[in-house]
């Protein structure tokens, strides 16, 4: 074989193998699709979302205390989460000069790197210490602390992306900076703005270390948002790892769940309100 | 003077100011301020976290010094706590994860930036974004019930079988333990390696590529000697990230490690990681220095994830010009 061949030959041969490589990472998608499609979609029903969990050894029941529990503890999450991450964003995109934006940049990046877990350990120092009581509200401290990184970095992200000369423009017209950048540049950004924020949101709605030692569980209603809340992906774990069947065949159902809602907001985000527009995570 | 006021209402930059009424009049110092405030939370929330973290594990730190990276008794009765069986476990997890991951995620980067067609490169990324977003729990319901039932028959008795002579595939297979871990993050992880990776690789100029064609190399040859070491920086720091991830991954390891705090030579042995430990004992400690001592672990692997991340993001930075600089 002449050398031309040969070098032919790797060239084709490594071009097979990296595709191989990429072909196997995108397959563990339809994995996770195809398994939980077919354990989950058998063990939902009806019950799943309007009966409170069963205790172990009866059968059935479901889980609408921790549909809800973790609708409220992500809500509260944005709540706190949102405001900051945006009036933040806006400071590092339209006023920031100088050393201090890029270190306040660069904190975001470190704190969006901690392990969730460890934040669940702030949440705990925080909230739970001082009212001595697991909370949905120490739940969603734990989760608004994820989300303001993230949410900082990608409003900037998009607002640094507006064009330099629509700022000119409302500058030249008279309007102060602040009216340029309110009834300009957020508009012009709002789309991609919003699209960080929804996939933030859907991070946190994931997430449960951070919720194990914060908003704890529970197998009935929460009185308050003060008191111990159940959240789905809680739910999953402690049933995954239960010794019982009829549980196992729930954390299915709670993971179909769980991944389908996931799915609905990345796509939903991604594709209907930023096309093109890529996250960062 | 008049003029000069009028201008400064009119808020037209380069402008002469007076006073600091007249300043805040514009509303752009308030606005500058009402967001440097909110801008300085990420701060606040650092330095709060660091306080939080150094103060509540006081009390073990005091109690058992250095000794509690060296020491491998983890005993909550006794009140006697050595942390060294999960910092091995983190550390044996995170090294199979970054083993079977690393050539997967840079190949699979390379195919994506280099040489697959730009629809197909798009679809498959589009893809490979969704799986970054799926929550570790559902990884860790798939590792429970689908990885360790094939890791306990086939896989791991034919790994015993053929690489036996190696201390690492030694023992009986109980499915659950380093292994199975290692494989399940290691999934967790490609994701992070490619997206980062392709970006690193996206970023190397047309004229590198071009040159390298120009004088004969085929496409695989100008790839693997022009633009990979171009952007090694990048492809060396996405490695990084991934290896903090797995290093803080909790739920999905927590679920498959075994939670048997012991340093055995053996894949195939159950073990612990830090993460899982404060998972599973955080809401158990009745004893103020039990909370103090998993607190402590905390404080390690936040230490551990910044500067490792650290390190990465100023690679990425490096390479990409984007990173931290430009968003």
């Amino acid at each position: 074989m002449t050398q031309h061949h040969w070098r032919k030959l790797v060239n084709g041969l490594m071009f097979s193998v990296t595709a191989a490589c990429a072909l196997a990472a995108v397959c563990v998608l339809f994995w996770i699709l195809g398994f939980l499609l077919w354990n989950g979609g058998s063990a939902l029903n009806f019950d799943f979302f309007t009966q409170l969990p069963k205790p172990p050894g009866e059968l059935g029941g479901g889980m609408a205390n921790a549909i809800i529990g973790s609708a409220q503890i992500v809500l509260i999450a944005a709540v706190i989460g949102i405001p900051i991450g945006f009036l933040g964003g806006i400071y590092l995109a339209e006023f920031g000069t100088g050393a201090f934006p890029f270190f306040v940049r660069y904190t975001a990046d470190l704190l969006n790197g901690v392990p969730s877990i460890v934040m669940g350990i702030f949440a705990y120092a925080m909230v739970v210490r001082p009212l001595h009581q697991f909370s949905a509200l120490a739940g969603g401290v734990a989760l608004s602390v994820i989300l303001i990184p993230t949410t900082i970095r990608t409003t900037e992200q998009f607002l640094r992306a507006v064009p330099l000369m629509l700022r000119e423009g409302a500058l030249a017209l008279g309007a102060s900076k602040w009216k340029s950048i309110a009834t300009i540049v957020v508009p012009a950004a709002i789309r991609g703005v919003a699209t960080g924020m929804i996939l933030g949101i859907a991070r946190i709605a994931g997430e449960s270390a951070p919720l194990l030692f914060t908003s704890f569980g529970n197998q009935y209603w929460s009185r308050s948002l003060s008191h111990p809340t159940a959240s789905l992906p809680v739910m999953i774990f402690t049933y995954a790892i239960s010794p019982y069947a009829d549980w196992h065949r729930q954390a299915w159902a709670a993971g179909l769940v769980l991944l389908v809602v996931m799915l609905v907001l990345n796509i939903g985000a991604r594709v209907v309100l930023a096309p093109g527009a890529s996250h960062r995570t | 003077m008049a003029d000069a006021a009028t201008l400064s209402e009119r808020g037209i930059p380069g402008r002469a100011r007076h006073s600091l009424l007249d300043r805040l009049r514009d509303g752009d110092e308030i606005a500058h301020l009402a967001t440097l405030l909110f801008a300085c939370a990420i701060l606040v929330i650092a330095g709060l976290l660091v306080l939080e973290l150094f103060r509540n594990s006081g009390e073990a730190r005091h109690k058992f010094g250095w000794a509690f990276f060296f020491t491998s008794t983890w005993d909550p009765v006794a009140g006697q706590f050595g942390a060294l069986p999960f910092i091995y476990g983190t550390l044996i997890t995170s090294a199979v994860a970054l083993v079977l991951s690393v050539p997967l995620g840079v190949g699979a980067a390379i195919f994506l930036s280099e040489l697959a067609p730009p629809r197909v490169s798009d679809a498959l990324t589009f893809i490979i974004e969704l799986l970054a977003a799926v929550p570790s729990v559902i990884y860790g319901l798939l590792a429970v019930f689908a990885l360790v039932p094939l890791l306990r028959d086939p896989i791991q008795p034919f790994l015993g079988h053929t690489l036996g002579f190696l201390p690492l595939f030694q023992g009986p297979s109980y499915g659950v333990g380093f292994l199975a871990a290692g494989i399940i993050l290691a999934i967790m992880v490609v994701p992070f390696i490619i997206s980062i990776s392709r970006e690193s690789l996206l970023a190397v100029p047309n004229d590198q590529r071009e040159a390298a064609l120009a004088l004969g190399a085929t496409r695989w040859e100008s790839t693997w000697h022009v633009v990979v070491p171009y952007a090694r920086l990048g492809i060396v720091g996405s490695i990084f990230l991934a290896l903090a991830r797995a290093l803080g991954e909790t739920m999905a390891v927590t679920m498959v490690i075994g939670n048997t705090p012991q340093i055995a030579a053996s894949l195939f042995a159950p073990g612990y990681t830090i993460p899982a430990v404060i998972a599973n004992e955080f809401t158990e400690a009745t004893s103020d220095i039990h909370l103090s001592a998993l607190i402590e672990l905390g404080l390690v692997l936040f230490l551990l994830t910044i500067v490792i991340n650290g390190f990465a993001r100023l690679m990425v930075l490096a390479t990409t010009r984007r990173g931290t600089t430009q968003p």
